[in-house]
């Protein structure tokens, strides 16, 4: 495959494109965080539509197992067990508490034209680039 | 049935776009995140040490489309294809909570290198890392929601 430019921009169109899909048909934004935590924890408003999102959720988990089998993927990083899960508890609770990730802020919330998904979408940019740079420096080696 | 049909095509087209555009490995995205690797250069192929713009232009690419889509698709005068009307965000004010939220979500994508979506369509192909990673997300997603909101 392009291991230029083109790869991932094309790969945004797609995901633009299915951001679109989803407004089109159901009227929805295409936030990933937001969809997933209404299926595992939904309040009242959500608990009578959740079928839609369940649904999205496993076109998602299904979509990513047939593209594999089409785009050749390198081999995965190596990281601690323990340093997924924190990762992991702190991306689910971050992503509710903030009302959005690089889905629904970024993609469709920037989209939207919405300054508190910009404040967002710039507030989790930087606070990913910090934490890249102090364990780089923690470590005294790049992380991958 | 109709919904349901349009909601699992998006979802489809999202992941494929995750995939091709790099997303699903933890590499590119740390890349990325990774600015000082500026200072040895640039690298498509999330090479340790390095910067990966990848990210930069996924961004760009599906911004280029929902920029158009907001634009032109929620319509007062108009219902979507299967729902009874448009259901989009309406709040605009900045609080504590959103600041917070999005620190705590970067932090942890920069340690994992996976952002919700990503790590969704890594189930099946991400090994241990992406179903690990998927189950934390959705306890912490479920102690926010009980807890907090």
């Amino acid at each position: 495959m392009l291991q230029t430019f083109l790869q991932p921009l094309i790969g945004g169109l797609l995901i633009g494109l299915a951001s679109w899909l989803l407004l089109a048909s159901l009227g929805r934004v295409a936030g990933i965080s937001g969809i997933t935590a209404a299926v595992i924890a939904p309040n009242k408003e959500e608990a009578n539509d959740t079928a839609w999102r369940l649904v999205f959720v496993l076109g998602l988990v299904i979509g990513g197992l047939i593209a594999f089998q089409y785009v050749n993927v390198p081999s995965q990083a190596a990281r601690p067990t323990w340093v997924l899960i924190v990762a992991g508890l702190v991306v689910g609770f971050g992503t509710v508490l903030g009302s959005g990730c690089t889905s629904g802020h970024g993609v469709c919330g920037l989209g939207r034209r919405s300054i508190r998904s910009l404040v967002a979408t710039c507030t989790f940019m930087a606070a990913g680039f910090v934490t890249v740079f102090v364990i780089n420096a923690i470590t005294g080696k790049a992380m991958l | 049935m109709k919904k349901l049909t349009f909601a699992f095509a998006s979802a489809l087209l999202f992941a494929l776009g995750l995939v091709v555009s790099g997303m699903t490995q933890p590499a590119k995205v740390i890349g990325f995140l990774n600015l000082g690797g500026l200072q040895q250069g640039v690298s498509w192929t999330a090479q340790a040490g390095f910067w990966d713009p990848s990210l930069a232009f996924v961004m760009g690419g599906a911004m280029m489309i929902t920029l158009v889509a907001f634009a032109i698709t929620p319509n007062r005068n108009k219902k979507p294809w299967v729902a009874t009307g448009f259901s989009l965000p309406t709040r605009s004010d900045i609080d504590a909570k959103l600041i917070a939220g999005a620190m705590l979500f970067g932090i942890g994508w920069a340690l994992a290198g996976y952002c919700p979506g990503p790590a969704l369509a890594s189930v099946f192909t991400g090994g241990l890392d992406a179903i690990t990673f998927v189950v934390a997300m959705g306890v912490g997603m479920w102690v926010a929601k009980r807890g907090v909101k």
